[in-house]
């Protein structure tokens, strides 16, 4: 089998970022971020869920040691997820005539 | 059936059958990102109309068993992809032993998801049953917490269920691997079954800051 075998060490090393980046979004929750800029405090925790996504698709799930191939299905799975997000928010934030 | 880890007909090398397999297994994944995401789509415009007060519904959750949760999950991520390493380098006890750590972790998280239930039980914050976000809260109040406690049950009610599914595939394996299935010319189903349980543990990821941690400030 010529698969690349990812090392324990690079498991846990990825498992003890993952519980940190877990304390910053609970600690950043905490702190009132949307009077700098506002609904920055859900950017925040977004942007951190979506690190702690990355590293786990591309360690724990081994998409960085995948093929191209298989990359192109999860890039094509994210890609369909964020035309979805965007394109309906896009509709809902024009609404001018139904704004809450 | 595919339990030697032989060469079918139809591929030509070892690893183009094995990619075949875990590509399979990614396509799937895309098709829980579509399940999923219509969930997310509606949690996010439900948000948006009312920020307000699914902030207030947010403060609700018990921040020290969500935070716990987490940190289960993604632990149990840590054993499932140990339990990949154990086939790879042919330590097939370790193998029984991590399957059988994330196997115990699950169960930790959904026990938890059970106490949690209950406590939204006992607080009237189960939508359909006699609602009542807080005593004295107007009908419009009450309206709109429903909105938020129903996305909370169908949530993460569809993320503890892909996890019960998700225990009944580790069980299939803690069983296979004591039978000594799986070494380092043949460890698919351990590969592509973790692949479904960290899938299951980033809906988590995502679950976590947006039902707990909207408003703790």
């Amino acid at each position: 089998m010529s698969e690349h075998i990812v090392s324990p060490k690079l498991y846990i090393l990825i498992f003890v970022t993952l519980m940190v980046l877990t304390g910053t979004t609970v600690y950043a929750a905490t702190v009132d971020l949307n009077q700098y800029i506002p609904g920055l405090n859900v950017i925040v925790a977004l942007v951190i869920a979506t690190c702690k996504a990355t590293l786990v698709v591309l360690f724990f799930m081994h998409a960085y040691y995948s093929t191209k191939r298989t990359q192109l299905i999860i890039i094509a799975g994210v890609f369909w997820l964020a035309i979805m997000l965007f394109m309906t928010l896009g509709d809902y934030g024009s609404r001018a005539w139904d704004a809450h | 059936m595919h339990r030697t880890g032989q060469l079918y007909g139809h591929f030509q090398t070892m690893e183009q059958q094995k990619e075949s397999a875990t590509l399979g297994m990614w396509i799937f994944l895309a098709t829980e990102i579509l399940f999923f995401g219509g969930l997310f789509l509606t949690y996010t415009i439900n948000r948006h109309t009312y920020p307000g007060i699914f902030a207030e519904c947010s403060k609700s959750l018990d921040l020290t068993l969500g935070g716990f949760n987490t940190v289960v999950l993604i632990a149990s991520s840590l054993t499932m992809a140990m339990s990949v390493w154990s086939a790879q380098v042919g330590k097939k006890k370790l193998v029984t032993l991590f399957l059988t750590l994330t196997l115990f972790l699950g169960c930790v998280f959904l026990g938890v998801k059970a106490v949690e239930y209950h406590a939204k039980y006992v607080e009237h914050h189960i939508p359909g049953l006699p609602f009542e976000f807080e005593p004295g809260s107007d009908v419009a109040t009450n309206a709109h917490a429903q909105l938020f406690f129903s996305l909370y049950f169908g949530m993460t009610g569809l993320h503890a269920t892909h996890m019960v599914v998700g225990a009944g595939l580790l069980v299939w394996l803690i069983r296979q691997s004591l039978k000594g299935r799986f070494t380092p010319e043949y460890n698919t189903p351990v590969e592509n079954i973790g692949l479904y349980w960290h899938f299951v543990d980033i809906v988590w990821i995502y679950l976590f800051p947006l039902l707990y941690l909207i408003d703790r400030h």
